[in-house]
């Protein structure tokens, strides 16, 4: 919703004919689902489990520096790979047809403070159907944040880069907290509302297990290792928290990226509604070892446009996206990491202050505080 | 305190330690067979029988709780990556003293599972158990004289009895399009020559399907005979009227392998099953909007078969996706996204 359309130059016959070259490739990966894929996840899970296990090991004695440096490393990579190549998409339901009880969206639980069925509503549903409409999908800013000229300003975003900063480095918290709606239920009559309460409720007994893991248990059976454990699991954190809050972030925040209004997605067809995934996303160009540590976020515009196709599978699907995109003359958003962070943080920047000049017309929309 | 106390207690601070994750993940990555581990069991053989046909050996996880001759076996195998579960008769007898249980399987044509056991398992492959079931087992009390009457992989179940338990007078009659297709022929020939078995063979391509009218001239004193049958859905309905009209059904046994033909057609009668309530659906609305409708709480989402907000358990029938035409059939663990399926028959879901 920049001043000109990039999708302008599109009829209506070709968004359509878009949507069905889009089907086709789905179907074709659906088609070709099999035991190769199985095997694929089965491993990561196994790898992440194996290293997790290993890296808290290595923590019990983590009173000798070497101990604690290659620990907490590979804690972190062991907490990165939970939540994006395994617990993010297997609670898109990635891998639910495998059929496998054990590895399924509905009962799948991951290593962060909200819980799946709570992220499952806010992100699969809210964001991914709404994705970057003004007022609908709370993803773009968080409700903390103005990412969009067209979000409207207020005295409150002038404190976004820091705002902005406490959330990467307390990520979890702050994606619990936006899950539960925080800022709107906290308001008024809300806070007594008994789903409200049983949803916060769950939340609190998460945080506790999570705390009580991390920050207690391990660090007690650490034995004289306590504070060093207790530093290698709060920087293992931290470093989960910042590393997928800047994935994120590349996902719909960098120049380039459209944002949509309310109307436009009244009565949206198929095609309209892939175009709009299309133009509210972006990647993040790398090799192997970066798609796979973003847990295949990098590859963001054919996520958003497949949310439930298999993580493994988004690469080549990649290809074929972008030959899409070149010849509807579409641009296609991507760059490496720090160029695509850089990109988003300086639009948090610029967006703290007021728009130079007077938008055409401004959504009505209030900030929501909505992080812990 | 007790020790059973204590290893809950400790199993309970085990679990704060692996949260959210459960103890049992990790000790599944070395050890899929321990005693307490969901019931599993590892291939350690195919052995083929006929061409189209194996004998699957497979060490059971610690939990397994031992079998009755006669008995099937639910068993989940992953086929191009889903877990397919389909029931199989042991073949092995209940005293094997390695502790191996066999399954015996025939290909048949366009199966997913049985064409994957019987051509591609390798040994090593980790499937899912059940504990074995069935009602169709021998009596505590041995009757005097006992006829078989079973017709292509009909005979797996009354392998597992012949191989379990002598009688003094045993008649089979078994059907199978040719020789080289009877499953287990030569130790069946065996257990004839050893005088333990008296057995007849109808080879249907030569002789033609079996008319149960030529039993008075097979085994003369038939209805005097405690009998076993397991085979085609055809040849059991013959059976029973037959015995039947004899007054003699009380002495027949069967074992139908496929409980009726689901009807995959247009549309049926939705039952929800936790709350009870039922309503008539054609074959193009989302069970969704069905359930919503008929007043039935539904989770849903964005309604579009992305989000996996509304998938639930489909217990009885079968449902149509709306978007390949692909039926899925209720079995246990099948959860379906009502937003994009429609009922293709009568059907059930957990609702």
């Amino acid at each position: 919703m920049t001043a000109i359309d990039p999708t302008a130059h599109l009829t209506a016959e070709q968004i359509e004919e878009l949507g069905r070259e889009l089907d086709a490739i789905r179907d074709e990966v659906i088609a070709g689902r099999g035991e190769k894929d199985a095997a694929y996840i089965r491993k990561v899970i196994s790898a992440q489990r194996k290293l997790e296990l290993v890296s808290r090991g290595v923590l019990l004695f983590s009173f000798f520096p070497p101990a604690w440096l290659i620990g907490t490393a590979g804690l972190s990579v062991a907490k990165i790979m939970d939540n994006m190549e395994i617990g993010h998409n297997i609670l898109h339901g990635q891998w639910d047809w495998m059929r496998d009880p054990k590895i399924h969206s509905t009962t799948w639980e991951w290593d962060h403070v909200s819980p799946a069925d709570q992220w499952k509503h806010s992100h699969n549903e809210l964001h991914h159907t709404y994705t970057n409409v003004l007022g609908k999908d709370n993803d773009l800013g968080y409700g903390i944040m103005r990412v969009d000229e067209d979000q409207k300003w207020h005295p409150f975003h002038l404190g976004q880069p820091l705002w902005n900063f406490i959330n990467a480095c307390f990520f979890e918290y702050g994606i619990a907290a936006y899950d539960l709606e925080l800022g709107k239920n906290l308001r008024g009559r809300r806070r007594k509302d008994p789903e409200f309460r049983t949803r916060a409720r769950a939340v609190g007994r998460k945080i506790r297990k999570q705390v009580l893991k991390d920050y207690v248990i391990h660090p007690l059976l650490s034995g004289p290792s306590f504070l060093t454990t207790l530093a290698a699991t709060f920087t293992a954190n931290l470093v989960r928290n910042i590393w997928t809050h800047s994935v994120i972030m590349c996902g719909h925040f960098p120049e380039g990226v459209q944002v949509f209004e309310r109307r436009s997605i009244k009565d949206e067809t198929r095609g309209q509604w892939y175009l709009r995934q299309m133009m509210g996303s972006a990647n993040i160009s790398g090799s192997r070892a970066m798609h796979f540590m973003t847990g295949n976020l990098s590859h963001q515009i054919e996520h958003h446009l497949f949310p439930d196709l298999p993580s493994n599978r988004y690469a080549e699907v990649a290809v074929k996206v972008r030959a899409l995109f070149e010849k509807y003359e579409l641009e296609y958003v991507t760059g490496p990491l720090p160029k695509q962070v850089f990109s988003a943080w300086r639009k948090v920047f610029r967006l703290s202050l007021p728009n130079r000049k007077p938008t055409v017309e401004a959504p009505e929309r209030e900030p929501e505080l909505v992080a812990a | 305190m007790t020790s059973a106390a204590l290893r809950s207690g400790a199993w309970k601070l085990l679990e704060m330690v692996t949260t959210p994750l459960l103890p049992s993940d990790y000790l599944d990555l070395v050890s899929p067979l321990r005693s307490g581990a969901d019931l599993r069991g590892r291939i350690e053989a195919v052995r083929p029988e006929t061409g189209d046909a194996a004998t699957i050996v497979i060490r059971p996880g610690r939990g397994w709780r031992g079998h009755t001759a006669g008995q099937y076996l639910r068993v989940g195998v992953d086929v191009d990556g889903r877990r397919l579960w389909r029931a199989y008769s042991i073949t092995s007898p209940t005293n094997r003293r390695d502790g191996r249980v066999t399954i015996t399987v025939k290909a048949v044509p366009g199966g997913k599972v049985s064409n994957h056991l019987v051509r591609r398992t390798k040994p090593g492959t980790l499937v899912q158990l059940d504990q074995a079931t069935g009602d169709f087992v021998l009596p505590e009390a041995k009757p005097a004289k006992v006829l078989y009457l079973t017709a292509g992989s009909g005979i797996t179940p009354v392998m597992g009895m012949l191989r379990d338990t002598e009688f003094d007078d045993a008649v089979m009659v078994h059907c199978a399009p040719q020789p080289q297709d009877v499953i287990f022929r030569d130790e069946l020939h065996g257990l004839v020559a050893d005088e333990k078995l008296r057995l007849i063979e109808v080879h249907t391509d030569t002789d033609g399907r079996l008319d149960l009218s030529r039993l008075d001239e097979l085994v003369p004193d038939w209805t005097e005979r405690e009998t076993w049958a397991c085979g085609p859905a055809g040849l059991l309905d013959a059976a029973e009227d037959l015995w039947r009209e004899h007054g003699v059904q009380e002495r027949l046994h069967t074992e139908r392998f496929r409980p009726g033909t689901v009807v995959a057609g247009d549309g049926g009668e939705v039952t929800f099953g936790a709350t009870g309530r039922t309503a008539d659906a054609d074959g193009a609305t989302p069970l969704l909007d069905v359930g919503e409708e008929a007043g039935v709480l539904m989770p849903s989402g964005c309604r579009m078969g992305i989000c996996f907000g509304c998938v639930t358990p489909l217990t009885a029938g079968a449902v149509r996706d709306l978007r390949t035409g692909e039926i899925t059939e209720a079995e246990p663990g099948v959860l379906i996204q009502t937003c994009v399926s429609a009922a293709a028959g009568a059907c059930t879901i957990e609702r």
